[in-house]
């Protein structure tokens, strides 16, 4: 057996009770306040090391980041458009969700960095905000075209004021300001129980995966495949950017993982207004069902390896 | 005690339409609704309300007959070709005219 990181176990029992239909379900409360801690306290930890370190956030790496949100769409919709022969609208909406990111994904990397002592870039959560919207408006012009019928300004604040941005940007903002003493009496709940919080998380997460197996069967093996490669191929392109960029192993790993994650929250509700004709479960199911677990349990550990022979 | 005729409107939609209908719905003059989550099985399949991306609501109404049948038609032309929706309509009794 693999040395799986504790955590992830928490995600293959949410798995295995799902698909047994076992009489287990976290309410609705309970998965936004856990969803609600991960965030803050990936802002907070970030925005603690940024306080600590003076250098400031660098320009040609955060617009590189940008322009890898805007581009990932376009192979991910002629992959889909033309090997999987979807209509245009699923296609766009399946490149909306794989070139946007996905914040749980993101929580696992860090964890997984943690727990094996690798140091990365402290501004990390900035490039999660970075890549989660721009992949999305991408998704949504492939789909209508530029002058198409969408409510852009609506849409726009929709995405800027959704739940993970704000809890991010927070938690960055309020965990710089306090800094590493400041934020002292906070760090029992948002740094000492972070892997409990996300034991549950991926528990919940377990659960919904699991209920989205039986549309997995009817979409059938092209959304596997497309599940499995795609992320691949993200993460070698995330990968060789951050090399570029000279980040560190731990910042390239983090860079691959999110180029690999998939959206499930911001994307699905965003296309679902946007471009109503799309299928809104080839995509969830995509992205929840295959690549989310993909990435936790196989990616995460490969995109290091790469990360490593990259910065070697 | 006296009574009056007013048309209750139940809708029961996909949960992420639900600030959208509200503002559609004010649009056209509704001046209150109600709205509760709702899980259930449907021509669309089984809709969790456990979780937020696939969760539905029910949107109760209570208005004059003219502006519920409006509100039934924006509906039906806006969202029944590509979101997960019913509505029908009932007969109920108010004991304050003014509020509906």
């Amino acid at each position: 057996m693999p040395q799986l990181d504790p955590v992830i176990w928490f995600f293959v029992l949410g798995v295995v009770a799902g698909v047994a239909r076992a009489d287990l379900r976290l309410p609705a409360a309970i998965y936004e306040f856990v969803s609600t801690v991960l965030l803050l306290a990936i802002g907070l930890k970030g925005g603690v090391e940024l306080a600590r370190d003076t250098a400031g956030l660098p320009v040609a790496e955060l617009g590189g980041i940008l322009m890898l949100g805007f581009l990932l769409p376009l192979p991910a919709f002629a992959i889909a458009r033309h090997v999987g022969r979807l209509e245009r609208a699923d296609a766009a909406s399946l490149a909306a969700h794989y070139g946007s990111v996905s914040v749980g994904t993101f929580a696992v990397v860090v964890s997984y960095l943690a727990t094996r002592d690798i140091a990365f870039e402290a501004r990390a959560p900035v490039w999660v905000v970075m890549l989660e919207v721009p992949a999305i408006l991408a998704g949504i012009v492939l789909a209508r075209g530029l002058s198409g019928n969408v409510a852009w300004g609506h849409l726009l604040r929709e995405l800027f004021l959704g739940r993970s941005i704000v809890l991010l940007l927070g938690g960055l903002a309020i965990g710089w300001l306090a800094g590493p003493e400041g934020t002292t009496s906070i760090r029992p709940l948002f740094f000492d129980l972070f892997k409990g919080i996300l034991a549950l998380f991926l528990l919940e997460m377990g659960l919904i995966a699991a209920a989205q197996l039986p549309t997995l069967r009817r979409h059938g093996l092209f959304i596997v495949v497309y599940g499995v490669t795609v992320p691949v191929a993200f993460a070698v392109t995330g990968a060789a950017l951050g090399s570029a960029l000279g980040l560190s192993p731990g910042g390239i790993t983090v860079l691959a993982t999110l180029a690999a994650s998939a959206s499930y929250i911001a994307a699905p509700a965003a296309i679902r207004t946007a471009v109503p004709e799309a299928n809104p479960a080839l995509s969830l199911t995509a992205a929840l069902a295959v690549t989310f677990p993909f990435n936790i349990v196989i990616g995460i550990p490969l995109y290091e390896r790469l990360a490593v022979a990259l910065a070697g | 005690m006296e009574q009056f005729p007013r048309r209750l409107l139940t809708i029961v939609t996909e949960a992420v339409l639900e600030r959208e209908l509200i503002a559609e719905l004010e649009a056209l003059g509704v001046r209150g609704y109600t709205i509760t989550d709702a899980r259930g099985k449907g021509s669309r399949g089984q809709r969790q309300s456990d979780w937020a991306q696939e969760g539905n609501i029910r949107v109760e109404i209570v208005c004059e007959q003219a502006l519920a049948g409006r509100v039934a038609a924006r509906l039906r032309e806006r969202y029944y070709d590509h979101y997960a929706m019913i509505l029908f309509l009932q007969d109920v009794s108010v004991l304050r005219p003014d509020k509906f």
